[in-house]
């Protein structure tokens, strides 16, 4: 079975149709990767996929593990399996980073009928996924990305994903604002957490994150659409030619 | 609910018919006010010629002050004859003398409100809490008094402070804020019931956080509470002050005095949660909570603290001051206000700088919700002989939804240029993104409104004890929980 199965996915934004029948099936196991040009909608797909309301599903319908996804709050869907590392992750005065992270897990284990962590088990595991991302230690009792440089967030979100274990994750532009090493180091805790039963949705507008993050398939999104499919060469393919050539097409 | 109101209607029941004002032998008086009122509850109180002659001086200049008109808070105009200035749960001799004779529904209404006052245990040790507890205007319940006692602490109903230490009442009474200071301050001093009395000797770190809960429960009731805490030399004492009321459908007033005395090194720390009746969605009933609260760093050194968090009354009007009068002295007042449904709030600070080097921290959080209107005032005086004073303050807004409000009208009066002061304020809407942020990782949308909020007022929650924090998260976790979405 599919872990994420789209169907005729249809999202409005603001009263202004964004994605237009969007058909999309990830296996686990698998690293998918979508590009293509800004306003075609990847975004778009991220933030419908991870609850937000002001996206709204005007038609089609979203399976993850065979359930309906679109009937899921947020929260039950990130309880679910899904994670989505955000493109402008958001500050949280006043919270640390240890005491946010601490009630996302323990909700997450309730979902599933498991115990709280103990305190002990979990600063030992905040430890070390913040060591695997090369995540600053000072940076887990400091309030949740206040202060922290644009690397500083990413590398956060990619913190935050290495403890939550998600089944889904979805990276929406996370290799942007970062430098070689912190893109390195990013794509290197993705990489660690590759295996038969977890899938990635990698969304990037430049190739060069998919040479760190290898993608088994690359789709382009353009207009609301997926318009071609192909494997890890179509992201080189489109490092030199561009979009405009899709554009046309959908045009 | 339910036992609150079979309170209320218990009392109701007993039918007051006798109302003559100067019947000593009633619990209550009928509404109205005059000096027979006043001259009633002094008696009543058994008090001495000088206190009836304080208290009715006061009355005599209440008569002739204007009611204040400029605060942000509206409200029809009081009726003070409408109001019953005494009453008493139960007759003197019928008084409960221990905890173990509270009557079991009233303990079930303290319960429901988690005060701890049954806890016996609890109080004795673990806690270390000791709670002199109000029900209307009379203390039904005095603990660990003895044990007080033994360091010559003297923690007791002001009305019994005015029989038992007469000279440190006549001494501080009215020093800190005079009689007839302002409106409300002056109605206080003419009918003041009961409150609390705290005095720590020279030396004595009191052992123990002092407690006292307020409540108002009868119909048509001010109340007027009185409290005195003076600290000696070298003393510590923190006191916590919570109050809570049962659902009510009309407005009370509540119009307290809190006058706070630190002498050479002294410190007093004075915390309140604040959860009266906020009225409804309409902005029907809930309490007037105009309150006058003001501590004197009197000598070198010393220092006093406020910190209050405010969720409830209809309208909440006061500023915790502080006037450093003593050299190197410290005022603190560290604030969160909660204003939802139609609440209002107009409430601050003043910090009076008059002694050399002294120092004030104000951090006022303030969180308006659906209808509510919210007000920070704060005054920093520094007078000519404040030398190197210095003032902090902090003033931060959280808006949730588009219909609440939140102001800030900092006062500055500066009259040695060699202070210094700082002065920070934002105002931050709790976003759709922050608690997005929160859901996509997990946590319920009602726990990230919580972690939000509480992340907002982490530096005023700090300065509370430790079980009065944990309390106070309760407490806004409760009043906001239907403010978002």
């Amino acid at each position: 079975m599919a872990l994420l199965e789209i169907r005729n996915l249809h999202v409005n934004v603001e009263g202004a149709e964004i994605l237009k029948g969007l058909n999309l099936t990830i296996e686990p196991g698998k690293v998918q990767a979508i590009m293509g040009p800004n306003g075609g909608g990847k975004s778009t797909l991220a933030k419908a996929l991870v609850g937000d309301e002001a996206y709204e599903v005007t038609e089609g319908e979203v399976l993850f593990n065979g359930k309906d996804l679109l009937e899921m709050d947020p929260e039950v869907r990130a309880r679910e399996g899904v994670f989505m590392g955000f493109q402008y992750p958001v500050e949280i005065p006043g919270v640390s980073n240890t005491y946010f992270l601490k009630a996302a897990v323990n909700a997450i284990r309730k979902h599933h009928g498991k115990d709280e962590m103990d305190a002990m088990e979990f600063l030992e595991l905040v430890r070390e996924r913040a060591k695997r991302v090369k995540l600053d230690e000072g940076l887990l009792q400091r309030p949740v990305n206040e202060g922290f440089s644009g690397g500083e967030k990413k590398r956060n979100e990619i913190f935050h994903m290495s403890v939550l274990e998600p089944m889904l994750g979805i990276l929406d532009e996370t290799d942007s604002g970062l430098d070689i090493d912190a893109l390195r180091t990013v794509s290197d805790g993705v990489n660690a957490m590759r295996d038969n039963d977890r899938a990635f949705l990698v969304i990037t507008h430049y190739q060069r994150l998919l040479d760190y993050i290898v993608p088994d398939v690359v789709h382009v999104l353009v207009d609301g659409r997926i318009v071609k499919t192909g494997g890890k060469e179509l992201a080189k393919e489109l490092e030199q030619k561009g979009y405009e050539g899709f554009d046309e097409a959908v045009a | 609910m339910s036992a609150s109101t079979e309170t209320i209607e218990r009392f109701n029941e007993k039918g007051y018919e006798a109302g003559f004002v100067t019947n000593v032998e009633e619990d209550r008086v009928e509404p109205g006010l005059n000096e027979d009122t006043i001259r009633f509850i002094s008696a009543k109180k058994n008090e001495p010629e000088w206190l009836l002659e304080w208290r009715l001086e006061a009355y005599r200049n209440w008569l002739t002050m204007p009611e204040p008109d400029w605060q942000y808070v509206h409200y029809d105009p009081i009726d003070f004859q409408a109001i019953s200035y005494y009453s008493a749960p139960k007759r003197d001799e019928d008084r409960p003398q221990s905890l173990d004779d509270i009557d079991p529904e009233i303990r079930e209404t303290y319960e429901k409100l988690g005060i701890p006052l049954y806890e016996q245990e609890m109080l004795a040790g673990v806690a270390n809490v000791a709670v002199d507890a109000v029900f209307d205007s009379v203390s039904v319940a005095t603990s660990y008094k003895a044990k007080l006692a033994e360091q010559g602490i003297i923690f007791c109903s002001m009305s019994e402070a005015v029989q038992d230490h007469p000279e440190l009442v006549k001494q501080y009474l009215g020093t800190i804020i005079p009689r007839n200071d302002n409106y409300f301050a002056a109605l206080n001093s003419a009918v003041f019931t009961d409150g609390s009395f705290v005095y720590i000797p020279k030396g004595v770190r009191c052992p123990m956080e002092l407690s006292t809960y307020f409540r108002i429960n009868a119909a048509n009731t001010g109340q007027f509470e009185r409290t005195l805490i003076i600290a000696e030399d070298s003393s510590y004492v923190s006191y916590l002050e919570g109050c809570t009321a049962p659902m009510r459908d009309e407005n009370q007033l509540h119009a307290a005095v809190v006058e706070l005395v630190a002498l050479d090194s002294a410190e007093i720390k004075y915390s309140t949660v604040q959860n009266w009746y906020p009225g409804n969605a309409q902005g029907k009933g809930g309490v007037y909570n105009f309150v006058t609260k003001r501590g004197l760093c009197a000598g070198d050194n010393s220092k006093i603290s406020w910190t209050q968090v405010e969720t409830g009354s209809a309208i909440t009007w006061k500023y915790p001051s502080v006037v450093m009068r003593g050299d190197n002295s410290v005022g603190e007042f560290y604030s969160v206000a909660v204003t939802r449904l139609r609440q209002q709030a107009d409430t601050g600070t003043k910090m009076i700088h008059m002694g050399k080097n002294t120092r004030s921290t104000i951090i006022s959080k303030g969180i308006s919700a659906q209808e509510g209107q919210q007000v920070y005032r704060g005054l920093v005086r520094i007078t000519p002989t404040a030398e190197d004073a210095r003032n902090y303050s902090q003033c931060d807004s959280m808006l949730m939804g588009s219909e609440c409000g939140a102001h800030t009208f900092p006062y500055l009066d500066v009259n040695n240029a060699t202070a210094q002061l700082e002065h920070e304020a934002t105002t931050s809407k709790i976003g759709e993104d922050q608690i997005l942020y929160c859901t996509s990782r997990g946590i319920s949308a009602e726990d990230a409104v919580s972690l939000i909020v509480n992340g907002f007022c982490k530096e005023v929650f700090r300065e509370l004890p430790m079980e009065f924090a944990v309390e106070a998260q309760k407490l806004l976790e409760i009043t906001l929980e239907d403010s978002v979405g």
